[in-house]
């Protein structure tokens, strides 16, 4: 009876192990058959040519560089408008507002936010940067648009951060004799920094890759010059991509897969630099 | 007489923690709080450093003189610099041993003689020995009996003239637990020690007066020797000699 039970718990055990090597397996099979397939398209296309070319009617002579650039502009204003609000909010939600109806309804509008479709993100950037601030089509109304998205990102990630730091760390300090202050910006900020920064990369994946907003408030699709300031208009690599895809001539289709492969590129970086800051911050805590 | 409690109340929302407290406690004693679990110690004891605030809701009523001020008219960070505690998990910051001690000096923005400050206060806690050449490690990389003795030595970087300890050893080994009691004695010639114990034996060897709570009320105070031999009132007798709690 016993060894039987047991024979069976072992069973289980072993069957959940395999259970999710096969569900990983799956999650892997699928991202390398669109990088396969990616780059067996867009290789043959990639070269130094298509970095510093404009986009063009000649598949041969197109390339990216206003997307790109655009891209890097895009994001390098949207991270400094959206971090700060961001990072704050959470800060005021989880160590300073007070336990009342009214921050329970701000919780639960912000995480729903989250949920909220990215074009409608785009309608309200249109109407208010874009027409009522008089910020045009440019660089500028298309970031804080961004930043609009993905705040609710960055809030629910850090909120989850704070929240996770334990309260016995805020006694001690507190304890000490340190103010709020004190106690947030030398306790409880470096002990969730780590979560926060994956919160923050998460949230610069999904502005570097996100579209419709974009297209919504007019980001252009062909353009022949770049951004010299914020209040310049523009195209991001997605839009160039989505552009190229949408064209019947097969050769634009090699050029959007080569689109992709920078995209991943530049995602890639990004991601790198912010997982590199953040195990900095990791092993100074473990030290 | 250092600390003078007077009809302290303490509610969490409705519901009451602490009702009408009398207590006095004199310079450099050690006065151990005992009670069953949810009899309000660790409210009582908390309410002390005024860090009962941090709970949402808490209203609290009565004073607590100390040096005949108020500490509840006082700046409660004021109240923490003269009122240090010490909690039943040790908690040391995830920073390096050096960095420990010297958080709360720095908090103030003292930075003279920090490294004196640092050495002096991990001597008194007795674990100077022990980490003198690891200084720069994380405070995680010690033992869970040394890492309270860190947190002792980091409250006593503040200069408090009351320790106030909330079941300091209920995390620790015997050993650990035994070295902690021993320091109690020695900090007695420099400090008031408050500390809220569920150990009878631990309370009659390290204290000079008990507190007996139950329910929130001060049941009976007095010296440790009348309190473990003749207690006056039936629910202490009945606690200490283990037929409830």
């Amino acid at each position: 009876m016993h060894a039987k039970k047991m024979q069976q718990r072992k069973q289980k055990n072993h069957l959940f192990k395999n259970l999710s090597f096969f569900m990983t397996l799956i999650t892997i099979t699928v991202l390398f058959l669109l990088l396969y397939d990616v780059f067996k398209d867009g290789i043959g296309w990639l070269n130094w040519n298509f970095l510093t070319s404009y986009p063009s009617r000649f598949p041969e002579q197109a390339g990216i560089k206003s997307a790109l650039v655009g891209s890097l502009w895009m994001i390098s204003l949207t991270m400094p408008i959206a971090i700060p609000i961001g990072v704050m909010t959470a800060i005021y939600l989880e160590e300073y507002s007070p336990e009342n109806r009214l921050t329970t309804f701000i919780r639960v509008n912000i995480a729903n936010l989250a949920g909220v479709p990215s074009i409608v993100f785009g309608i309200l950037g249109l109407t208010i940067f874009v027409r009522t601030l008089g910020l045009g089509r440019s660089v500028l109304a298309g970031s804080l648009t961004m930043a609009l998205l993905i705040l609710p990102i960055i809030i629910v990630a850090s909120q989850e951060a704070i929240r996770s730091v334990p309260n016995s760390l805020r006694d001690a300090s507190y304890a000490l004799g340190a103010t709020r202050w004190q106690t947030i910006r030398y306790t409880v900020l470096p002990a969730s920094l780590p979560s926060i920064l994956t919160g923050i990369i998460l949230a610069t994946s999904r502005a570097i890759g996100e579209t419709a907003p974009l297209i919504m408030i007019g980001a252009l699709t062909y353009i022949a010059f770049l951004p010299s300031g914020p209040l310049d208009s523009f195209t991001v690599l997605p839009i160039q991509i989505f552009n190229w895809t949408s064209r019947p001539n097969a050769d634009f289709h090699g050029l959007a897969a080569a689109g992709i492969i920078v995209l991943l590129a530049v995602l890639l970086f990004l991601n790198t630099t912010a997982i590199l800051l953040r195990n900095k911050y990791q092993r100074r805590l473990n030290d | 007489m250092l600390l003078s409690i007077k009809d302290l109340s303490v509610s969490y929302g409705k519901n009451q923690a602490l009702k009408n407290i009398n207590l006095d406690i004199e310079p450099n004693t050690v006065t151990a709080i005992i009670g069953p679990s949810g009899c309000g110690k660790s409210t009582f004891l908390r309410s002390l450093n005024r860090l009962t605030e941090l709970t949402p809701n808490t209203t609290t009523r009565g004073s607590i003189n100390y040096k005949e001020h108020n500490i509840y008219e006082m700046d409660p960070m004021e109240v923490r610099y003269h009122i240090g505690m010490v909690f039943q998990k040790p908690n040391p910051f995830p920073k390096s041993i050096y960095e420990n001690v010297a958080f709360g000096p720095k908090l103030n923005g003292y930075d003279n003689n920090l490294q004196e400050i640092v050495e002096e206060s991990l001597k008194k806690a007795d674990l100077w020995l022990e980490v003198k050449d690891r200084l720069k490690d994380n405070a995680y990389t010690l033992s869970g009996g040394q890492q309270q003795r860190l947190c002792i030595a980091r409250s006593l970087a503040v200069k408090p003239d009351i320790l106030l300890m909330d079941e300091p050893t209920s995390a620790l080994d015997p050993l650990s637990t035994a070295k902690i009691e021993d320091l109690m004695t020695t900090l007695k010639e420099h400090y008031t020690i408050i500390i809220v114990t569920h150990n009878m034996q631990q309370a009659g060897r390290v204290a000079d007066n008990v507190a007996f709570f139950l329910n929130g009320e001060l049941i009976e105070y007095g010296s440790s020797e009348k309190i473990f031999t003749k207690p006056f009132d039936k629910r202490t007798e009945d606690y200490i000699t283990g037929r409830f709690g």
